[in-house]
């Protein structure tokens, strides 16, 4: 979906006003002023043939900070237990892994991300939270999601970055794209503390290469 | 400059909206009845785009502080300035200390008030929209309070002008709305489909810009009503478990896990947008080509009304 995407925007295929790219399809905005709908279905769908991997540039690596504080990670103790691990074991499996932006969408900038270890999935929670706060690191199934606002959520809390994932002031609102690959690095409530300090003052920007 | 007296419940900044930004999550905002809301700025002068606002159910109440020209479209309700009626659908020229009150919605819902040279607020991501969830753009990101002021780009005057009586865009007391069905049709029965298409549906009131809420006689699923997740269009209608409609609108989620029965062609999203909670609506399928043409003739009405367009955008 991300190479169609990006094959769409690099050939300036006329008549597409925007893109949304998600796990299994991707929505393609048109103006019918200047194409339609059939013409442009033969355009996507040659398209289509030629989209891999390989069309796409070199991803970003983006490394957030994470406090799994039980504070912050409210399902810490209890994804532990259900997946027969103690809450360390869980939290160096999390962080270890790397994950791959698929899509960035319901609310302003929150990434759904795959990459999840299967020895840490667990099926989303049977009812979900009407408030999670921002930053808040969540675990549904496959996907791994950090909530950008406030929002409900029905995903297993372990950690919250302190890392803006949506700034409505910033020149650049959302932090993460389409293809990022991320890493958590984890730190503690003194260190979150201090980075949180840093954001709100507008002196802080996470690692990406 | 106008000085905001009394909001309204809920009135915002908007322009023609903020493309580009659907794929981080950020929707487009904007006018829901973009007709209203360009004709608006046609009668002040302005180019189509210029930053004017958008009120819901009830107008604000202002007074501005240097002359300049207004034009109040949408829903009807009743103008003042100074307290003596003035007309909708017509600019109005006001002097410096000139009191303006727009009242509630007679019919429809959504009214737009342009002024001209249009709103001075900052572009925020290539736009002055409101989006109110993402507190981004507009006035400080939020809808207007009291004691609010605005700035106004330096205009001239503009010649005073009114829509004739066939030129207003009626407001239907039971509008039946064009959809094309899809794009999970098949996650639907033949009952379902036909539920959708027999209405009447009842506007609720929880609606809002980001999604018009409908209850009526529940529209069954084929095979459970999530999907895997994916991205939602301008006037997709989603179908959660309960069997009810919420179509979609400018300040929507940009993807969502709930099946999509059908998409109302953006011709007809003012006039689902223009429907007050209590009141209802009715669907009616066409096909892509005939939401072609339906959307050809909406874009040759709108070109020619009230001037057509004007070209020069303002100063950033």
């Amino acid at each position: 979906m991300r190479a169609l995407e990006f094959l769409v925007q690099a050939k300036g295929v006329a008549g597409v006003v925007e893109t949304v790219p998600s796990f299994r399809s991707l929505l393609v905005y048109y103006d019918p002023r200047q194409t339609d709908f059939d013409g442009l279905c033969v355009t996507l769908a040659t398209l289509a043939e030629q989209a891999s991997s390989a069309v796409l540039p070199p991803a970003r690596q983006v490394e957030l900070p994470c406090c799994y504080d039980p504070e912050f990670g409210l399902d810490l103790r209890a994804a532990a237990d259900r997946l027969g691990m103690t809450t360390d074991e869980l939290v160096r499996a999390h962080a270890a892994a790397e994950y791959l932006v698929y899509f960035v969408g319901f609310t302003p900038g929150l990434p759904y991300m795959a990459g999840v270890p299967e020895r840490i999935r667990l099926p989303r929670l049977e009812t979900p939270r009407v408030k999670v706060p921002a930053g808040s690191v969540g675990l549904g199934g496959t996907q791994f999601c950090i909530y950008s606002v406030e929002s409900p959520g029905g995903y297993w809390l372990l950690g919250r970055t302190p890392a803006p994932l949506y700034d409505p002031q910033a020149e650049e609102p959302t932090l993460l794209r389409p293809g990022d690959r991320v890493r958590m690095r984890p730190i503690d409530r003194a260190g979150y503390d201090a980075i949180a300090a840093r954001v709100a003052a507008r002196a802080w920007r996470p690692s990406i290469t | 400059m106008i000085r905001i007296v009394d909001p309204g419940p809920q009135t915002t900044v908007q322009d023609l909206g903020r493309f580009g930004h659907l794929r981080y999550g950020i929707p487009p905002s904007g006018p829901i009845d973009v007709r209203a809301f360009v004709i608006a700025n046609r009668l002040v002068g302005n180019p189509d785009g210029a930053a004017a606002l958008e009120c819901t159910l009830l107008g604000p109440r202002f007074t501005v502080e240097a002359a300049c020209a207004i034009a109040v479209t949408g829903a009807d309700a009743p103008v003042t300035v100074n307290d003596a009626a003035a007309a909708s659908w017509a600019t109005l020229i006001l002097s410096p200390g000139d009191r303006v009150r727009v009242g509630a919605a007679r019919a429809g819902l959504r009214l737009y008030v342009a002024f001209s040279g249009g709103l001075d607020v900052p572009v925020v991501l290539g736009s002055r929209a409101t989006y109110l969830r993402g507190r981004l753009g507009g006035h400080a990101g939020r809808s207007l309070k009291r004691d609010d002021v605005l700035r106004l780009f330096q205009a001239p005057l503009p010649r005073a002008r009114a829509l004739s009586a066939s030129e207003i865009p009626p407001i239907d007391s039971e509008p039946e709305i064009r959809v094309v069905l899809g794009p999970e049709r098949e996650r639907f029965t033949d009952a379902g489909i036909a539920a959708l298409l027999g209405g009447p549906y009842e506007m609720l009131p929880q609606s809002d810009r980001m999604g018009a809420r409908l209850t009526g006689a529940r529209i069954a699923h084929a095979r459970g009503h999530d999907i895997i997740s994916d991205g939602i269009a301008l006037g997709s209608i989603q179908v959660p478990g309960d069997g009810q409609p919420i179509v979609l609108l400018v300040d929507r989620q940009s993807t969502g896990g709930y099946t999509k029965i059908a998409t109302v062609g953006s011709f007809d999203i003012a006039r689902i947008g223009q429907v007050k909670p209590g009141q209802r609506v009715r669907f009616r399928a066409v096909d892509v080509p005939e939401a072609h043409r339906l959307r050809g003739a909406w874009e040759a009405q709108l070109a020619a009304v009230a001037g057509g367009a004007v070209a020069a955008a303002p100063a950033a």
